[in-house]
Parts: structure tokens; C-alpha cells; sequence
């Protein structure tokens, strides 16, 4: 924070009190709009949860109190576990995945590659693109039958291909999937700017000393990348919980089908209160999801001292 | 696999004290040869989707199926029979307008709210910070259903201002704005405080100006994910006056099941604007992505 400047406590002539006063009220002034949106659009939403979600509310305005029994419908919906069920497994695949294929993407281009230029653009490209639009695309190339990938495995002697978006198998890989493919250049970007950082002395130093790349790799870059892998993995775990990249694709792609085995948990609440009117039970799977969130920043922001995350913990 | 490949001829001819060549196109030894396939792969993986949908909307109908990269009969009747069949191009004004003016009150009330809560003293400043803070990780689809409730009870569901408003403000843009405002040279405003300047006058006047990099990057980012966005717009505009061309296109899809080259066509008009955008203004994006991740 700014601690560098005594506080105005010296202030004891009148010029020095008004200009303080007139910087408390322009410090109000400029931060009313932002606040007061956030506090309507961000901050009453949150509150209004968490009521919603003791009631029965249908959407129509038609409302009673009815406890905690949402919660306890969620704890007996198997679509409930089930949407949770498919949530963790999309964030166990999606995180890992995402970050190992962004370090490799990052490190090509940082290191000796020729038209190192293109290949950045290139792996940032999808990432420029709608989900909307992602997600027709692959659908497209995915299709049965028609779809290039399968008529590309036939090529190579793949003749009974699976449905890759009509089996409950395979649906959740590739929505898996298409989120890393998109989402793999956001997260290069990022670890580029850890990797930039690194002092070319020092990998230098390890070259001379007979360390091999892969060595260099695993007892230089990698311990010095701790910080950053650290905020890459806290960020894409909070967005793949959070489903952000997860709802557009499933609703262009699956609508959380086949056999409900892409309905995440963000998609199950959106059904739940805009196809079935039921505002109430899903204010109440929101709010489940939203403490998990907290609890996850929560952690994230103590580990960090603050969501400082350039220091090494 | 391809890192043990890569590792051994890079130990034995790579002479580190040696002059490097820092180009490197003289000496291609074999590390730089897997990497640049490893590379062409992951490129080919990233940009062959890109590529087939650019071919395929140029595609007649009959070709659909075909799987030739350069269509056989290039045809532009797709694109002109997605601006015939459907509203296409309200779609992309009511893009068009949402994107601009989210950028516009974000970037604008967001550095301002940031600068005040780095720079100005301000009772409650601190615990106003954590509440903001408190807020960044709270992504729409966790609140859409009250939010919704919200919007509708204001009388702002099928308005332009319920499209805009609610998105416009949220803590990421003071967030990343106030770790560029700690660290601004003080010297700066000090020169405007001379000259008698209010607070709000040298706001405006001469840290904003003195912002335009950062804001252009958060600009940029922050356009992009406007147009890109999908849920909200799909929640709040019923009235397809009001459709943005995402929640057009998913509607189109759903009218259109098996035409892909129609719809191919209609993705590849709506990519076509960001696109455009990132290849014009990667470094301010690469720039806005890793503000957001390094330095807190």
C-alpha cells in the first residue's frame, strides 16, 4: 500500500485540513460510480442468493420461506451430484492440462525457434475467438459421419470412430479439450512474461556448468517459475469451477447432454431456473458453488499475502 | 520423448562460451529442428479449426461434406444469405454498440475508482479495497439468477441499458488499474498540483493521459470479451431487436441444423472483427494478460 507518505495527521494549519477534506470527498466521488455499480450488479446478486435460496421463488415473483429445504433437495438430486460430479472432473482435466501445454507452447517460443513471431500469434489465435463460435466450429469438424475428424481417422484406417459429441464417453473429453485448446494461449501469454523475467545470466551460468536443457528445465526455470505456475493453476482452477469457459461451449455443443454427462454445474443451475422456473433450488446450488469460490480465493488470497503473487511463498 | 531427442545434440556441439549466434539460422542443429516440428504441430492443432471454417463458409452446399482445405467452387452466397435470412447485421450493430460502451464506463469509472483507491486518502479506503477485492472472483454464471432478478425488477430486461449495465461494472479493470497507479511516479501529478489543479481536473487533465498505454490494453481485452460474451446478452435480451450477434448466431444454428457452410459463414462474420483486432493490437493484449498476472 501506499504507506511511503506520513498520513495527513500533521495537517494542523487550515489549508492543510481543507485539502485533505477536499481529497477525502474527491477519493469518495471517484470511487461512488464503480462501487455503486458493483454493489448493484455483483454484490446484491450475492445477497439476494443466498435469500432466494431459502424460498421457493418460481421467477414470477411468487415467493415463501421455506429453510434450508433447497439444500437438503440438492443433497438428495442425483442430477446435483452429477453436475458436480462432472464439474470436478472438467477442473482435474482442464488445469493440468492446460498449464502443461501452455509451459511447453512458452518455452518453444521463448527459446531458439525460428519465426518465433508466428508461432506466438498462432498459439494465442483461438483465444481471440467467441466460445459461440468455437464451439459450431468444433461441432462441425466433430460431427458424425461428415465431420473431418472422422473422415481424417478413416484416412489412417479408423473405420468405426466413436460419437465423440453423441457418447456419454467421449462428450466430456472434448469439451475438455476445445476449453484448452482455447484457453491454452491466454495462459502461455502469462507464463511467457514469468519466463522473460528469468535473467539470462543465470541459464547461462547453468549451460556453462554442463546442464543439459532438460536439466535447466527442471532445477532453473521450473523452481523459478514456482510464483507464476502458482497463480496460473489458483486462476484456472476458479475458472474452470466457475465455469466460464465451460457454459457457452456446452450450450452450442451438448445442452449438457448426451445423458446429462457435460452438464456442469453452472449449466444445471441455469436449467434449473430458466427452463424449470425453479429460482429458488437454483439460488441455492448458485450459492453452493459461489462458497466454494470464496473458499477457494479465500485460500488463494492468504497464500498470497494479499494476491501478491511475486514473491516466493 | 521429443525432450530426450532434443537434449543430447544440444549438449555435444553446443560450445556455450563460443560467440552465439543469436538468429541462429546459420546453425540449425537438431534441438532447433524438434522444436520447430513440436511447434508446427501445436500450430497446426491451434489454427487448422480457424482455417476450416474459413474455407468451409466460402463452400456451396454440395461441398459441405467435402474435405478439401480450398473449396472446389468458392462461392460468397453464404455470407450474403446470412444477412438475407436473419437480421444479421442488427445483430452486429447491437455487438457493436454493447462492446463500445461497456469498454467505455469500465475503462473510464474503473481507472478512476483504481487511482482514487491508490493515490487519495480516504477514510474506509482499505476496507472498501477488500470488498472490491472480495468481488473478483465472482464470475456471472455463479450470480446470473439474481442478477437477472435484479435487472428485471429495475425494469431493464430487452434494454439496451440491461445489456450494457450490469457488465460494466466489475472489480477486475480497478484491480489491475490500481497496481499501475502505486506505482506512477509521483512527480507527475505533483507538476499538475502546482498549477492549482482540483483533484477531479488532474484526473482527467493529466494521469489519465499519462494512462493512454495501460488504458489501450485493458481497452482492448476489455472489447474483446464484450463482443465474445454470450451468457448475459442470452439472459437478458428475449427481444431479438436486441439479439448481439453471438446470441444471433446459436439461435441461427438451432434454424439451420445441418447447413454448415450457412453457418460457418455466420461464425466466421463474427470473428472476423476480433480477429482483425488481436492481429492489429497483439502487443497491447499479450501486454493487458500479463498485467493482470505478474507483479501484485
Amino acid at each position: 500500500m501506499a504507506a511511503t507518505t506520513p498520513r495527513a495527521t500533521t495537517a494542523h494549519t487550515t489549508s492543510a485540513r481543507t485539502r485533505a477534506g477536499r481529497e477525502e470527498r474527491a477519493g469518495w466521488l471517484f470511487v461512488t460510480p464503480a462501487t455503486l455499480g458493483i454493489g448493484l450488479f455483483v454484490l446484491l446478486p450475492m445477497a439476494l442468493s443466498l435469500v432466494f435460496g431459502l424460498t421457493d421463488a418460481d421467477g414470477f415473483g411468487n415467493l415463501s420461506f421455506t429453510g434450508l429445504d433447497n439444500y437438503a433437495r440438492a443433497l438428495s438430486d442425483p442430477l446435483f451430484w452429477t453436475s458436480l460430479r462432472t464439474t470436478v472432473l472438467y477442473v482435474v482435466v482442464f488445469v493440468p492440462g492446460v498449464y502443461v501445454l501452455a509451459l511447453v507452447m512458452a518455452l518453444l517460443v521463448n527459446g531458439k525457434l525460428p519465426a518465433r513471431a508466428f508461432f506466438r500469434t498462432a498459439f494465442f489465435a483461438p483465444y481471440a475467438v467467441s466460445l459461440v463460435v468455437v464451439g459450431l466450429v468444433w461441432k462441425y469438424i466433430l460431427a458424425d459421419s461428415t465431420g473431418i475428424l472422422v473422415q481424417a481417422l478413416g484416412w489412417i484406417g479408423v473405420d468405426s470412430p466413436p460419437s465423440f459429441l453423441g457418447d456419454p464417453n467421449w462428450a466430456l473429453w472434448c469439451v475438455s479439450f476445445i476449453s484448452i485448446w482455447f484457453f491454452v494461449g491466454f495462459y502461455m501469454v502469462i507464463l511467457l512474461g514469468g519466463l522473460q523475467e528469468i535473467p539470462g545470466e543465470i541459464l547461462e551460468a547453468a549451460r556453462i556448468d554442463g546442464a543439459g536443457p532438460w536439466r535447466v528445465l527442471w532445477s532453473v526455470i521450473l523452481p523459478m517459475l514456482k510464483p507464476i505456475t502458482f497463480f496460473v493453476l489458483v486462476l484456472a482452477s476458479i475458472a474452470g469451477l466457475a465455469g466460464l469457459q465451460a457454459f457457452d461451449l456446452i450450450y452450442v455443443m451438448t445442452q449438457g447432454g448426451p445423458a446429462n454427462s457435460t452438464s456442469m454445474g453452472v449449466f444445471y443451475v441455469y436449467q434449473q431456473a430458466f427452463k424449470f422456473n425453479n429460482v429458488g433450488y437454483a439460488s441455492a446450488m448458485a450459492t453452493l458453488y459461489a462458497l466454494a469460490l470464496l473458499a477457494m480465493t479465500g485460500v488463494a488470497f492468504r497464500i498470497t499475502r494479499g494476491g501478491r503473487f511475486d514473491h516466493d511463498r | 520423448m521429443t525432450t530426450t531427442a532434443d537434449t543430447a545434440p544440444v549438449r555435444v556441439t553446443g560450445r556455450p562460451s563460443a560467440v552465439r549466434a543469436r538468429p541462429a539460422t546459420r546453425t540449425w542443429d537438431a534441438g532447433t529442428w524438434v522444436r520447430l516440428v513440436l511447434a508446427c504441430l501445436l500450430a497446426f492443432v491451434q489454427l487448422f479449426p480457424l482455417l476450416w471454417m474459413l474455407s468451409s463458409a466460402f463452400k456451396s452446399a454440395e461441398d459441405t461434406r467435402d474435405a478439401a482445405l480450398i473449396p472446389e467452387h468458392p462461392t460468397f452466397d453464404n455470407v450474403v444469405q446470412v444477412f438475407t435470412r436473419i437480421p444479421y447485421a442488427t445483430y452486429l450493430w447491437n455487438s457493436l454498440l454493447t462492446s463500445v460502451l461497456v469498454t467505455v464506463l469500465l475503462v473510464f469509472f474503473g481507472s478512476m475508482a483504481a487511482y482514487a483507491l491508490a493515490r487519495l486518502r480516504f477514510r474506509g479506503r482499505a476496507a472498501l479495497f477488500g470488498v472490491v477485492f472480495s468481488t473478483l472472483m465472482v464470475a456471472m454464471p455463479v450470480i446470473l439468477v439474481p442478477l437477472f432478478m435484479v435487472v428485471a425488477r429495475l425494469g431493464l430486461v430487452n434494454t439496451y441499458a440491461g445489456l450494457i449495465l450490469p457488465v460494466a461494472f466489475t472489480a477486475f479493470p480497478i484491480f489491475l488499474m490500481r497496481q499501475f497507479y502505486l506505482r506512477f511516479p509521483r512527480e507527475l501529478e505533483e507538476a499538475a498540483d502546482l498549477d492549482g489543479c482540483g483533484h477531479l481536473r488532474r484526473f482527467l487533465l493529466v494521469v489519465l493521459p499519462l494512462s493512454k498505454t495501460m488504458l489501450a490494453a485493458l481497452g482492448v481485452t476489455t472489447f474483446l470479451s464484450t463482443w465474445n460474451s454470450f451468457l448475459w446478452p442470452l439472459t437478458v435480451a428475449k427481444d431479438s431487436d436486441l439479439w448481439v450477434v453471438q446470441v444471433g448466431m446459436s439461435q441461427f444454428q438451432n434454424q439451420y441444423g445441418g447447413d454448415w457452410s450457412l453457418i460457418m459463414a455466420a461464425s466466421l462474420i463474427a470473428a472476423v472483427p476480433t480477429l482483425l483486432l488481436f492481429l492489429l493490437l497483439q502487443r497491447q493484449i499479450v501486454e493487458s494478460v500479463q498485467a493482470s498476472g505478474l507483479k501484485g
